[in-house]
């Protein structure tokens, strides 16, 4: 247990949902500035020449997409004590989620153990639901078939603002429809990460994105897959120790 | 009418920085529409990003939706890639707040503070599906009302709005509502949008110009007279006399994504009588008028929490003149209730070492770059501007800058001003050199950037008279300087476009006949003028000969005496027997006081309102020349000996 009074990180998970999907992630993270600030909460400043605020955000979410899993790591000074209880902890994720702007809202919060890696270190692959128009739901199965048999699927996509041509298929973990037009898909996050977008492109040219979320980010432990902040029940039940 | 959003939300998948049109700012209203409530929609004309911050739309937004028969909402211009998909969707402009199409609202209302944005006010309209001209309008139309610093020339804008607001909007938003409210209770077919204009019209401050028509002989404007009895001859502007009576916005928007000036903002007072004669801000918004310094010390701490913003500024013309500006200042920052690190910001620093000594004070966190004003290279070319900065003043500003750990010094000048010799415009390169120079006192390497725009000339100024440099005159003199400037190492020379400020004094200064150049600008593609991408000089020219009008006519002749003005019959307050005299006064180099600090010379900005400066202090700021502005012998000798300490 960690020092009452000591630097601690706290990891709250939210979501971005509605209107608000179209701010990007350097905005999201300016809300977090602004509403960490109001919150009186000790977070922790780095030192050096131009100091900052000790935050530490996950993956970026690409603009436009939702999600019911971001993540944000928050170094603070002082007792970590709100987590004692899960009680405590829920009280703290609605009164920050009320300094939050619409449409982000915090779901779950907890002290992240000493020693453990950042989001960006530990996340391995996400899991999407992604709504699809321009295909009938036969041919888009049929797609979805072909496209987990292939060896390689290349698609065109942008990197640092350039178009290269990259093989996406080793990155695709899992792919399925879910509804007619409704996939549900595993994406690796490294070591080069797929968007939703990307692979659609991959499914055919035909295959338009009508909306994205984001469900979950998943770390691999020793082959076992855990959240870094499980939704519901135990704060144990996540990757946080 | 139903929300657009179901229609709009596809479209912002493929748009850039799409979070400028979903609306959802900490502060924003969500107003419910209805009878008996007048529906306004607040728009300014230029992208998100730039509109957004803008305080006075703000202002007005807050009053109107803290009105019971009242509703505000709020749109900007959509960027050229979400146009042209709202276009291709069949999208009309909408409002942030309910996503309602433009034309669910009772009044279109445009903040215009700039010329160069008049295309973009045509092109909202349009989009927003609202007849271009006043002419065409119906009962079923939306009123177009537009206010702003651009207001007090309307002719170049009047074939396109219902009516322009003058001055301070604060009082009149309400009374445009009162006489708005009863109208739009009659039954549509029996309303009569010409007689609600001739209501709106004995509004104080209110002119619409349908009822006044333009009458020319020889090419040549001879008067602008009221076609309908019971309207005044002259509009006189709006002036509120205390801005403690009004300590808005109190809820300031804070985005969502990122703006210009994304910080709190509290204006300390309004009007400034320092007396630049370039200067339209300073001219039409007489007298000072400060906020109390409680009151400014209570909008900062309720903001500053409210909003999570760790930066205030503290606005105005120039703030550094606010009575006790360092007290002020120091009990912000030194409030517990703020934290340790928040930072104020004086966005217009006065010249001198005094005022950077509180600028150090204040700019805890993050100390890049100092911005001055200087505006003319010479003593000479700054009397005849009366802008009264001694060199000793900027050297030993720009001496406390670098000494105190800034790396960066921006100096502002303008180019193109009345009797401007050679010498004076090489005296920017020689000033910058000499910035240098201190600087290197203290820091290895400085960078001191001189930043020269063209110079147009403004109504209800002294230089309205004056003939605006030609695109060619401005360039040659921007390579002098440049030729100046060039082997000074750390000086940098940056310049703005003056193909642009040949297009703004087309819009600043014409008369009615300019409507139809802008039409044909806009026509021909031209939106987003202020953006150097967007903007080409030609298909100004273009239009202007189309219309019969020239350049040489519109913007570079001199006028004399008698010439009719465009905006004669509109006024900021100023008797034009005082333009004139300090106009003769400029030419002959002749300086004028601020009257703050003493006697009265009568601009007619106060007397004829029967209003009063509201300040705290009756004596001058202490510092250098600006602050006390009266030592002006010793302006023109360059000091032999630099001040170098770091604070007066
Ligand atoms: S009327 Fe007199 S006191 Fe008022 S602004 Fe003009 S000169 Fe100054």
């Amino acid at each position: 247990m960690t020092d009452p009074l000591t630097r601690h990180r706290r990891r709250f998970r939210y979501g971005k949902l509605g209107k608000i999907r179209f701010t990007s992630h350097r905005d999201v993270a300016r809300m977090w500035e602004r509403a960490l600030r109001r919150s009186g909460l000790p977070v922790a400043w780095s030192g050096g020449f131009s100091p900052h605020p000790l935050l530490s955000f996950g993956l970026a979410l690409p603009t436009g997409a939702e999600s019911t899993a971001e993540y944000i790591d928050v170094t603070l000074d002082g007792d970590p004590g709100t987590d004692q209880s899960s009680e405590d902890a829920h009280d703290l994720a609605k009164r920050i989620g009320f300094l939050l702007p619409e449409g982000i809202d915090v779901l779950a919060t907890a002290v992240v153990a000493e020693g453990a890696g950042s989001l960006q270190q530990e996340v391995s692959s996400c899991s999407w639901d992604v709504e699809v128009q321009g295909l009938a739901a036969e041919e888009l199965a049929t797609r979805v078939g072909r496209f987990l048999a292939a060896p390689r699927v290349v698609v065109r996509r942008e990197r640092k603002g350039r178009p290269v041509e990259d093989d996406v298929r080793p990155a695709v973990l899992a792919l399925e429809p879910v509804a007619p037009q409704r996939l549900r898909a595993e994406l690796a996050t490294r070591p080069r990460g797929v968007r939703p977008q990307e692979l659609l492109s991959g499914l055919g040219v035909d295959l338009a994105l009508v909306r994205a979320c984001r469900r979950h980010q998943w770390i691999d432990r020793d082959g076992i897959r855990c959240e870094p902040l499980a939704l519901s029940g135990e704060v144990a039940q996540g990757c946080t120790s | 009418m139903d929300s657009l959003w179901p229609k709009i939300e596809p479209l912002l998948l493929a748009v850039q920085k799409p979070a400028r049109y979903i609306g959802g700012e900490q502060g924003a209203r969500r107003p419910v529409h209805g009878e008996g409530r007048v529906a306004w929609l607040l728009l300014y004309p230029d992208a998100y990003e730039v509109g957004l911050p803008n305080q006075g739309l703000q202002i007005l937004y807050e009053i109107l939706n803290e009105r019971p028969d009242a509703l505000a909402e709020r749109a900007y211009a959509p960027w050229t890639d979400m146009e042209a998909a709202m276009r291709a969707a069949g999208v009309p402009l909408f409002s942030l707040e309910n996503h309602l199409p433009a034309r669910a609202f009772d009044v279109v209302a445009f903040n215009v503070s700039a010329e160069l944005v008049y295309t973009n006010l045509l092109n909202l309209l349009d989009l927003g599906e609202v007849p271009l001209h006043a002419a065409e309008r119906t009962a079923a139309d939306p009123l177009v009302v537009a206010g702003g610093h651009c207001a007090y020339n309307p002719e170049p804008l009047a074939d396109f709005v219902d009516a322009f607001v003058l001055g301070d909007g604060e009082e009149v938003v309400g009374e445009v509502t009162d006489v708005l409210g009863p109208w739009l209770a009659e039954p549509a077919a029996v309303l009569d949008r010409r007689a609600v204009l001739c209501d709106l019209a004995r509004i104080e401050g209110v002119y619409v110009p349908a009822l006044y028509e333009p009458r020319y002989e020889g090419g040549r404007l001879v008067a602008v007279e009221p076609v309908v009895p019971d309207v005044p001859e002259r509009i006189e502007k709006r002036t509120v006399a205390d801005l403690a009576d009004w300590p808005y916005p109190r809820h300031q928007l804070v985005p969502l994504t990122e703006v210009v000036h994304d910080r709190l903002n509290v204006e300390v007072f309004r009007g400034c009588t320092r007396g630049c004669r370039f200067c339209q801000a300073g001219m039409i918004t007489r007298p000072v008028r400060e906020r109390p310094a409680d009151q400014v010390r209570q909008m900062v701490r309720d903001g500053l929490e409210r909003s999570g913003y760790e930066e205030v500024a503290l606005t105005s013309l120039s703030t550094a003149d606010f009575s006790g500006i360092e007290d002020t200042v120091r009990e912000i920052v030194e409030d517990p209730r703020h934290g340790e690190r928040v930072s104020v910001s004086l966005p217009s620093l006065r010249v001198d070492a005094f005022t950077v000594g509180t600028a150090a004070q204040i700019q805890r966190v993050r100390r890049t770059g100092l911005t001055f004003a200087p505006e003319g290279g010479t003593w000479r070319m700054r009397r005849v501007i009366n802008k009264l900065i001694r060199e000793e003043d900027l050297y030993s500003a720009v001496d406390a800058a670098f000494g105190q750990g800034w790396r960066r010094v921006k100096l502002y000048f303008l180019i193109g001003l009345p009797t401007e010799r050679d010498e004076d415009v090489l005296g920017i390169a020689e000033l910058g050199r000499r910035c240098v120079e201190v600087g290197l006192r203290h820091q290895r390497s400085v960078t001191v950037v001189a930043s020269v725009g063209g110079f147009v000339p403004k109504p209800h100024t002294p230089f309205q008279w004056f003939g605006q440099d030609t695109v060619g005159e401005l360039h040659r003199k921007v390579a002098l300087l440049r030729e100046a400037a060039r082997g000074v190492r750390g000086l940098t020379v940056r310049w703005h476009d003056p193909e642009a400020s040949a297009a703004e004094g087309i819009a600043s200064r014409g008369d009615r006949r300019v409507g139809a150049v802008i039409e044909r600008v806009w026509r021909a593609g031209g939106t987003f003028q202020e953006w150097s991408e967007h903007f080409d000089l030609t298909r100004w020219q273009e239009a202007l000969a189309a219309e019969g009008l020239s350049l040489e006519d519109v913007c570079h002749r001199e006028r004399d005496a008698d010439e009719v003005l465009p905006w004669d019959h509109i006024s900021a307050g100023l008797h034009r027997d005082f333009l004139w005299d300090d106009w003769q006064q400029a030419l002959a180099g002749a300086v004028v006081e601020d009257c703050r600090w003493t006697p009265c010379y009568d601009c007619g900005a106060c007397t004829g309102f029967g209003l009063e400066h509201v300040v705290a202090s009756p004596v001058p700021p202490a510092g250098g020349s600006q602050g006390t502005g009266q030592d002006l012998s010793a302006g023109d000798r360059v000091p032999v000996r630099l001040v170098t300490g770091t604070r007066p």
